[in-house]
């Protein structure tokens, strides 16, 4: 299993770079995965990553995309509330780079 | 443009034959499978001591279980019709990905240690030993199919490398070497129902969601039933149309058209997934345990029909394979087809005129159709022959006013793969992908470029998470992706039923 060094701890991350222990995640670590992404951390981005996470501790999946952006457009206003300004957030997708960022395991399937 | 890390294919005067590039895609690796899950699915934990002869026993158990491999084996005249009709070919220019190469992996091997010729003459027979070399070759060439059958169009004998790659497959998985998209997702169906590893209460609330987001949109109470004993139909849909986009904008479709037709309806917790991917892997035994789950479903639940959404090789497994893996569907309404497709059922509704529509919800696009692989060459949609292809585009034509064709080389029966079928949609073979949709992109610019068109409308789950992420990479935006009943909810007018 491939590791990554965050603040002189070594991380467990899967062949995609996601974390193996949710428990690892904080927000030092949620920066440093961001980075890696090219993605810097504003005050919407964590919008959409807070959300992220308090959806997978309640249902231990990630959310509908559709799910996600009706909630970020409450949030932060309905013209934000769509996949595109999702995309723009995070270029490399709102379900795989968000949930990364998260700290949340990448979601299977056709998508 | 996204960025990307390898030669994105020049599309701007079509897609021709290329240049041979030798070893191109050689390089190209998939995530292995945990061993966890190798085990799931009933295989070796990792790679046995003595995996050559276990490799051989498979191939020769294979052969004789599937008299089409052996056949496939050894007609195939080296004619070369299919040289330049695979879309990773012409994507990659890597000679092996040729149909008549990439077979000619695994019929090297046969020859050496299954014909006479070959164990007599070796190489002059071009004859080769199952070696390191030539499993890697297996490894990487076999990832580099998506099964969609487009060589076996043209093919004089009809050989179906699909059938040959997912051999490869089974028999690199009994030796235990796998590949970690496939098999993850394997492993999550046998333990949750689903591909993405949906929970029950997380459906229970995307559902919900769902009802209260179509209602504050439309004003009607549409229902999103789960687990509804007795309900007249059981609605199977690829579980990506519970997470994706836009894939649940299709799932929306599907559930106005219930609604619409006043016929009740029910998805099952227990079978959350249409797609199958055991048939991408060749594994009948995975293939079966995936169908006899929506097979049970149905039975539990009492249903008269089962009608199925929009997803490619799950259509291909329901229509071709159900039978026989999952058979008899003895509990359901003999005057209905097992599976009926979704299309097949709008359809019919819309010949009876028992739809409302307003096309003109529909004019800010012009749409284009994208037969998916499985769907137009090993199946078939209604009573009649090549309603595979009719019945979606006259769906499509009934719920919008701007339809244009895209070119026939390219589509209905000589379709071109979106790139990612097979157990390909995963993101370490985004090269792949990205160059293997060059054909198909290419016939859609044209018409975006001639004819207006700013929406491909598509029947396949893997299909619409392909195309949203590799167009833009041809500098097409991922909003052109659509699903047929994505179109038709757009349409749909709900009146109180």
């Amino acid at each position: 299993m491939a590791t990554i060094q965050i603040a002189g701890k070594s991380i467990e991350v899967d062949e995609d770079g996601y974390l193996v222990n949710l428990d690892d995640w904080n927000e030092e670590l949620a920066n440093a995965l961001a980075a890696s992404e090219e993605v810097s951390m504003d005050p919407n981005r964590w919008e959409v990553v807070n959300f992220l996470r308090e959806y997978y501790m309640e249902y231990k999946i990630a959310p509908m995309i559709r799910i996600l952006t009706k909630e970020i457009g409450k949030k932060l206003g309905k013209e934000k509330g769509n996949t595109k300004y999702l995309y723009e957030l995070f270029p490399g997708g709102p379900a795989k780079q968000a949930c990364k960022i998260a700290g949340l395991p990448k979601p299977t399937g056709c998508v | 443009m996204a960025k990307a890390d390898f030669e994105i294919p020049d599309i701007k005067n079509g897609v021709s034959v290329p240049a041979v590039k030798p070893g191109a895609m050689a390089h190209v690796k998939y995530h292995p499978a945990s061993e966890a899950h190798l085990t799931k699915l009933g295989f070796p934990a990792k790679r046995v001591d003595n995996w050559k002869e276990v490799a051989l026993a498979k191939m020769n158990e294979l052969m004789g279980k599937y008299k089409s491999l052996s056949l496939f084996l050894d007609v195939c005249v080296k004619c070369g019709a299919c040289a330049d009709k695979c879309h990773y070919y012409l994507g990659t220019g890597d000679p092996n990905n040729m149909p008549v190469a990439r077979q000619e992996l695994m019929r090297k091997v046969y020859r050496k240690n299954f014909t006479l010729g070959g164990k007599l003459f070796g190489g002059l027979a071009r004859a080769e030993d199952l070696t390191e070399e030539v499993l890697r070759e297996w490894m990487a060439y076999f990832h580099q199919c998506s099964q969609c059958r487009r060589c076996s169009v043209f093919c004089p004998f009809g050989i179906d490398t699909a059938e040959i790659s997912m051999a490869a497959r089974e028999i690199m998985d009994s030796i235990g070497i796998g590949q970690k998209y496939t098999l993850e997702i394997i492993a999550k169906v046998h333990d949750t129902g689903n591909n993405l590893g949906i929970p029950k209460d997380a459906l229970i609330g995307t559902l919900e969601f769902l009802e209260e987001d179509v209602k504050e949109t439309t004003g009607v109470d549409v229902k999103f039933p789960l687990d509804q004993k007795g309900a007249e139909v059981m609605l199977i849909v690829p579980s990506a149309d519970f997470f994706s986009s836009p894939h649940v904008d299709s799932l929306v479709g599907y559930a106005k058209v219930f609604h619409a037709a006043g016929i009740s309806y029910t998805f099952s917790s227990h079978a959350s997934e249409f797609a199958n991917f055991g048939m991408f892997i060749g594994s009948y035994d995975n293939t079966k345990k995936i169908a006899t789950r929506i097979a049970d479903a149905g039975r539990d639940l009492g249903v008269k029909r089962i009608v199925v959404g929009e997803c490619g090789h799950a259509y291909r497994v329901a229509y071709s394979f159900w039978n026989t893996l999952a058979g008899p569907f003895d509990y359901l309404d003999k005057n209905h087809s097992v599976p009926t497709h979704v299309c097949e059922f709008t359809d019919e509704l819309l010949r009876r005129n028992a739809l409302k529509l307003d096309k003109s919800a529909n004019d800010e696009f012009t749409v284009t159709y994208h037969d998916s692989c499985n769907v137009a060459r090993a199946s078939r949609m209604g009573t009649e022959p090549g309603g595979q292809f009719e019945i979606p585009r006259n769906i499509l034509k009934a719920v919008c006013n701007k339809y244009v064709e895209m070119d026939p080389e390219a589509n209905r029966e000589k379709t071109f793969c979106c790139g990612g079928g097979g157990g390909l949609l995963s993101d370490e073979l985004l090269e792949v992908r990205v160059k293997g949709a060059a054909p198909k992109v290419s016939a859609l610019k044209e018409v975006m470029d001639n004819q207006g068109v700013n929406t491909m409308a598509m029947i396949c789950a893997i299909c619409k998470a392909q195309f949203t992420k590799v167009l833009p990479y041809y500098d097409i935006p991922m909003e052109a992706v659509a699903g047929v009943h994505q179109l038709v909810s757009n349409a749909i007018q709900l009146g109180d039923k």
